[in-house]
């Protein structure tokens, strides 16, 4: 299907996503540095928060080295023309972190909830939609139920209030089919006025097939992270799938080569490890597994001397779920002594 | 031999029938009444064929009979809406009230760590604080008996057949009312709560990982013989509260992870989370009960 001609809107996870990498210590000069060359690059717009959103500082997901509020304000100061978004996960967050980010001048929250669970969300999304902001479901690890399912979900956030929703890809699991199917089912039953969006991880290098998947299918949100940082194998490159976009003639109105030198001079820069297809990555695709246990996997198994990839599909085996993070030294614990 | 402190259950739902079904094996407790709004509620029914007088009144419904009946404590397993009318019909009669919804008007009360002063002070209304934090502030408390906790954080993982839609349409609640407790009863001078819904089948039972930062080097020794003691106090109500590892020493770090599963008497055994308030709250009226038998509580 050709999407010649259609309007897409991109938004860059590198400074939330990508914060699971950087073990939630993005410096605020660094978050006001990539801000401002995003928002010069006509990214429209930008996340920003712990990488388990606001609330998420904790023993369990990693303590930031600066308060979401902090790296919010940072953001909002730099950007012209962008819209910064914060993501909100009840349960992490709750509606006084939305107050604040509010008040900090965010354009967008998106509310995640598991794609099983959308009725945890309704005091959150009727607030950020009672406060006037673009307002965002996000339901994660939607590989792990089908799409008639997926859009029960959808249609509760949908009478909460959001105008938008996504079909997150939380384990870099879903095949281009996959997407189609989910996409193109909400697309169908989903209020027109209602966006869609898609949220990719690149663990099994679909991440730029599942969002033109997702385009196709009539998803006009799409999200991608500068040089891919983000949780697993990173979330899709953004300036790869502006490069397929200028191709395929859709529009979007990032400039191709100032995203690349982005992606280039700062964000590569940036990177504590290179975020690639490493076996542990490629076993979270594979085995359907929540993106940002990478890091608190490949630890657990330094610490107790056990192999990493087999904590990550033994977190598959137990259908774990975003956030139970703490489960990792537990199975890690657990497999130690079965070793003797 | 003693004498059983007649109680009535407010709430006929899964978590009254399930309170009910424990209580009826209490040596301390006989529960005389159920209070429903709803006459043709199963729950009523279920409570009515047990023996139970009941009513589908509300708590309107038992006022006029509490005294007569000997209904001295009340346990309310309804809403936190209307909790507060509940309660201060109740206590007018001068019962004890067992809070089991998010309300808190009274305080908290997480039976191990401080029950025998809600006691002692003769509290006529006391809050069961969320199923999260009768799991898990029990373990706070038995890093901060030992030393000083400036971080207390739990997690709690729940199967989402356990929650109900009360929690869910305001799970915001859960988390602030977890954190304040684990400063409040936990004893950290900084607290954190998560938690987290998982879908999965058959559901998976209750767990919890609970994390501590102590202000000084942690004591290994006297921290961890602390939470084996206090896992054997728990066990003492919820025989399903296992220590699965931990404690793991990490720095100033301490962390242990809990299963907590029910008893499967009208709730199914994965839902420890409902299971562990329901034996909490009868747990708590059993000391007020022990008290009274011995005469030094007078209602």
């Amino acid at each position: 299907m050709s999407i010649q001609g259609r309007n897409v809107t991109l938004h860059d996870m590198c400074l939330r996503d990508g914060m699971h990498p950087k073990r939630h210590q993005i410096s605020l000069d660094e978050m006001r540095s990539i801000g401002r060359a995003l928002d010069e690059a006509g990214v429209p717009l930008i996340e920003v928060t712990h990488g388990d959103g606001l609330g998420g500082r904790s023993i369990n997901y990693g303590f930031p080295c600066n308060s979401d509020e902090e790296y919010l304000k940072a953001v909002v100061g730099v950007v012209k023309n962008a819209k910064v978004s914060a993501l909100l996960l009840p349960g992490i967050g709750t509606v006084d972190h939305l107050k604040m980010a509010r008040d900090c001048g965010i354009g967008t929250i998106r509310v995640a909830t598991h794609c099983t669970e959308a009725d945890v969300s309704e005091q959150h999304i009727g607030m950020g939609a009672q406060m006037g902001l673009d307002t965002v479901g996000f339901l994660m690890m939607a590989h792990m139920i089908s799409p008639e399912e997926l859009l029960v979900q959808a249609k509760l956030m949908e009478s909460y209030g959001a105008n938008c929703i996504y079909c997150t890809d939380s384990a870099g699991f879903m095949l281009p089919a996959d997407v189609t199917a989910r996409i193109a089912l909400l697309r169908s039953e989903l209020k027109p006025g209602t966006e869609l969006g898609f949220h990719g991880h690149h663990n099994m290098a679909m991440g730029i097939a599942n969002s033109v998947a997702a385009v196709e299918a009539g998803a006009n949100r799409i999200d991608g992270s500068v040089a891919g940082l983000g949780a697993g194998a990173g979330n899709t490159p953004l300036e790869v799938f502006v490069a397929v976009l200028n191709r395929m003639g859709a529009e979007h109105g990032v400039d191709l080569f100032k995203i690349m030198d982005v992606a280039e001079d700062l964000v590569v820069p940036m990177m504590d490890t290179p975020v690639r297809i490493d076996r542990d990555a490629l076993i979270l695709g594979y085995a359907g597994v929540y993106s940002s246990f990478l890091l608190f996997a490949q630890r657990a198994a330094k610490k107790y001397g056990i192999s990493s990839r087999d904590i990550l599909v033994e977190m598959g085996k137990r259908k774990t779920v975003g956030g139970q993070e703490d489960m990792i030294e537990d199975v890690a614990l657990d497999m130690a002594r079965a070793k003797g | 031999m003693s004498k059983k402190i007649k109680a009535a259950i407010i709430g006929p739902g899964n978590i009254g029938t399930d309170l009910l079904m424990k209580a009826r094996r209490s040596e301390w407790i006989e529960p005389v009444w159920m209070v429903g709004v709803e006459p043709d509620s199963p729950g009523l029914a279920r409570a009515r064929e047990m023996g139970l007088k009941t009513t589908s009144e509300g708590v309107d419904g038992l006022i006029p009979t509490m005294k007569a009946d000997g209904v001295q404590i009340c346990f309310d397993a309804t809403s936190a809406y209307v909790h507060a009318a509940n309660s201060a019909k109740v206590t007018a009669q001068g019962a004890l009230m067992i809070d089991l919804t998010p309300a808190a008007i009274g305080p908290y009360c997480v039976p191990p760590v401080n029950l025998k002063d809600h006691v002692g002070k003769r509290e006529m209304n006391v809050n069961m604080v969320t199923c999260g934090g009768q799991a898990t502030i029990p373990m706070v408390y038995a890093v901060s008996r030992v030393q000083k906790v400036a971080y207390g954080e739990i997690v709690a993982t729940v199967s989402s057949k356990s929650v109900g839609p009360g929690t869910r349409k305001n799970i915001d609640e859960f988390t602030r009312t977890t954190a304040g407790a684990v400063e409040r009863v936990g004893g950290a001078a900084e607290g954190k709560a998560i938690i987290v819904i998982n879908p999965a089948e058959p559901p998976l039972i209750m767990r919890n990982t609970i994390h501590c930062l102590t202000e000084e080097e942690p004591d290994q020794a006297a921290i961890t013989r602390s939470v084996h003691e206090m896992v054997a106090e728990v066990q003492k109500y919820v025989p399903g509260y296992t220590l699965k590892n931990g404690p793991v020493f990490d720095g100033k770090r301490i962390t242990v992870w809990m299963e907590v599963a029910g008893l499967g008497d009208f709730l199914p055994r994965y839902a420890g989370n409902l299971d562990i308030m329901t034996a909490a709250a009868l747990r708590t009226a059993e000391m007020f009960a022990e008290e009274m038998d011995a005469g030094r509580l007078v209602l």
